[in-house]
């Protein structure tokens, strides 16, 4: 497997180097412990926003820094939560004195580690508060499971909550925001190829040339089913039946329609995949008010897709339309 | 050898070397099931711990060596297994807090305590494909050991010998916990890799424990 890196040890710390060099109009870098800010941060009386996990999933979460979005980022190792030492710092980095609000995507790992910084930025005297996002229906919700994943509708609450955030919401209205985003996202994906973590050297998982897996994660943790490939369009009703039965979405439904891509997938097969989930919305009664398309919650190099949908209402459009300026997300400013 | 801070600190020094030999075999395991990176995380800790395991004061005892490791721990591993081992470490340390030598009775309080912080932590049951599954079995043989009679040594085998078995019993499990719990009945077949790296752990505490 080719890779564009030096020693494998030093991926993380090199690309969020060269990260902070090329967007130091928006953020600043801390090298020891490693997190991302943005350039104004403390802002003082907003609520910061604090959002994280393992590298490899990029532009998520450094790419969302900035104003409108988050205050801050923690990049763990390559597809590795983040320790609770870079967490408390870039709290106590972004926290204005309205509180910080931690996004966690619903991984073991990043619940543990973040809960552990959350107790000891309590413990310094800073207000916390967490929400854990797990939109992802291709893991069963119950007690016999770690519960559902967090993927790429973590985007959403992030640009969503951030919103909020900087037009002066309280820590409790900010997350309350947050938390009516994860009640009402929904999302699902497919991997046509596994990854490659730079110091594993060896894909995460084997896929045959002929077979996909539905269900993926995105660390390239297997899913629900692997099977023969299908042309795109089935693919995605495989993807869309789910997302759609679970909350569920109904007919007069407005929703936001996100295709992400996983990193190896090029740009005109994922508007091939907008193009079919678009028209299945549209037979459903489903009108789809704002979209999004592109590479924003990447696993590596797979290949891959997933599909995203938001229950949309008057107070999330608005708050999705604000002005935000971070290094993969810009509009309106 | 007695069970004082020399020990402590050559079980956690054959612990680096042995998370380290034994690094491929971990996240080849978590490859398996998981998401491939335990092997890297407990091998990164561990290095971090014995590069600083010189730094602690001379009148450090087993206690203080094992808050350190925790601290160490929690900073560096990541992942789940990071704040789980560092827990344990911690909790373990808070057991047997000023106690200079570890008997019996200490060496079982410290294990239990250490087992009891990974639950409180990951809220996993035994059966739920953890390294629960390893160090439950472990408690249970060590206060066994313990009332049978038997000295540290022997307690510290019984104690690996059965968290070796319940790693190997992780096998034919369905995981509850952890990121192999979304893979269902596809988990069966597979070793836990906590589990396996908390067996290596204690096999290496017994192992100090029988040197000179």
């Amino acid at each position: 497997m080719k890779k564009l890196v030096n020693d494998p040890k030093n991926v993380v710390a090199e690309a969020v180097a060269g990260f902070g060099a090329a967007h130091a109009d928006i953020v600043r870098v801390s090298t020891d412990p490693v997190y991302i800010v943005r350039g104004d941060a403390p802002v003082s009386g907003k609520v910061g926003l604090v959002s994280g996990g393992g590298s490899g999933h990029e532009p998520l979460h450094g790419g969302f820094v900035g104003f409108g979005m988050l205050d801050a980022a923690v990049p763990g190792a390559v597809f590795t939560s983040p320790t609770p030492d870079p967490i408390l710092a870039a709290t106590k980095a972004v926290d204005g004195g309205a509180g910080v609000l931690h996004i966690v995507k619903n991984y073991t790992g990043d619940v543990l580690n973040f809960e552990t910084a959350a107790d000891l930025a309590a413990a310094e005297g800073i207000d916390v508060r967490s929400v854990i996002v797990n939109d992802d229906v291709a893991v069963k919700d119950s007690l016999y499971t770690a519960g559902r994943r967090g993927v790429a509708g973590t985007v959403l609450v992030e640009k969503i909550a951030g919103a909020a955030a900087e037009r002066g919401d309280s820590l409790d209205a900010v997350a309350a925001v947050a938390e009516k985003v994860i009640s009402q996202v929904r999302s699902m994906g497919v991997a046509l190829t596994p990854c490659v973590v730079p110091h594993a050297g060896e894909g995460s998982f084997t896929l045959a040339d002929d077979e996909i897996e539905i269900g993926i994660g995105i660390h390239g943790e297997p899913g629900r089913a692997r099977i023969k490939l299908e042309p795109a369009d089935a693919i995605v009703d495989r993807l869309l039946g789910p997302i759609l039965e679970d909350i569920p979405f109904v007919r007069g439904d407005q929703v936001l329609l996100f295709v992400n891509g996983m990193g190896g997938t090029p740009q005109i097969e994922l508007y091939i995949v907008f193009r079919r989930a678009a028209e299945v919305l549209a037979e459903q009664g489903i009108t789809v008010v704002r979209t999004l398309v592109g590479n924003f919650t990447t696993s590596l190099e797979m290949q891959g897709t997933s599909i995203t949908v938001l229950k949309l209402d008057d107070e999330l459009t608005s708050l999705w339309d604000a002005p935000v300026q971070t290094a993969a997300l810009r509009w309106g400013r | 050898m007695n069970l004082n801070a020399t020990w402590a600190k050559a079980w956690i020094r054959s612990s680096a070397q042995v998370m380290s030999e034994h690094r491929v075999e971990l996240i080849d395991l978590d490859r398996e099931i998981g998401d491939g990176d335990h092997g890297e995380n407990m091998d990164r800790g561990f290095q971090a711990v014995l590069h600083k395991l010189d730094d602690l004061p001379p009148e450090a005892g087993p206690g203080d060596v094992f808050k350190f490791v925790a601290t160490t721990l929690i900073s560096t591993v990541g992942g789940a297994a990071g704040p789980l081992y560092g827990t344990a470490f911690l909790k373990g340390a808070v057991a047997i807090s000023g106690t200079i030598e570890l008997d019996g009775p200490a060496l079982v309080a410290f294990l239990r305590a250490a087992r009891d912080g990974i639950v409180l932590r990951g809220k996993a049951e035994s059966g739920d494909k953890t390294m629960v599954d390893a160090w439950t079995p472990a408690v249970d043989a060590a206060e066994a050991a313990l009332a049978g009679g038997a000295d540290d040594r022997a307690i510290l085998s019984a104690a690996a010998d059965a968290a070796e078995a319940g790693a190997l019993a992780t096998e034919p499990l369905i995981a509850r916990k952890g990121r192999a719990s979304y893979l269902g009945e596809r988990a069966i077949g597979h070793r836990d890799p906590g589990a396996q790296s908390s067996a290596l752990l204690l096999r290496a505490a017994a192992a100090t424990a029988t040197t000179a």
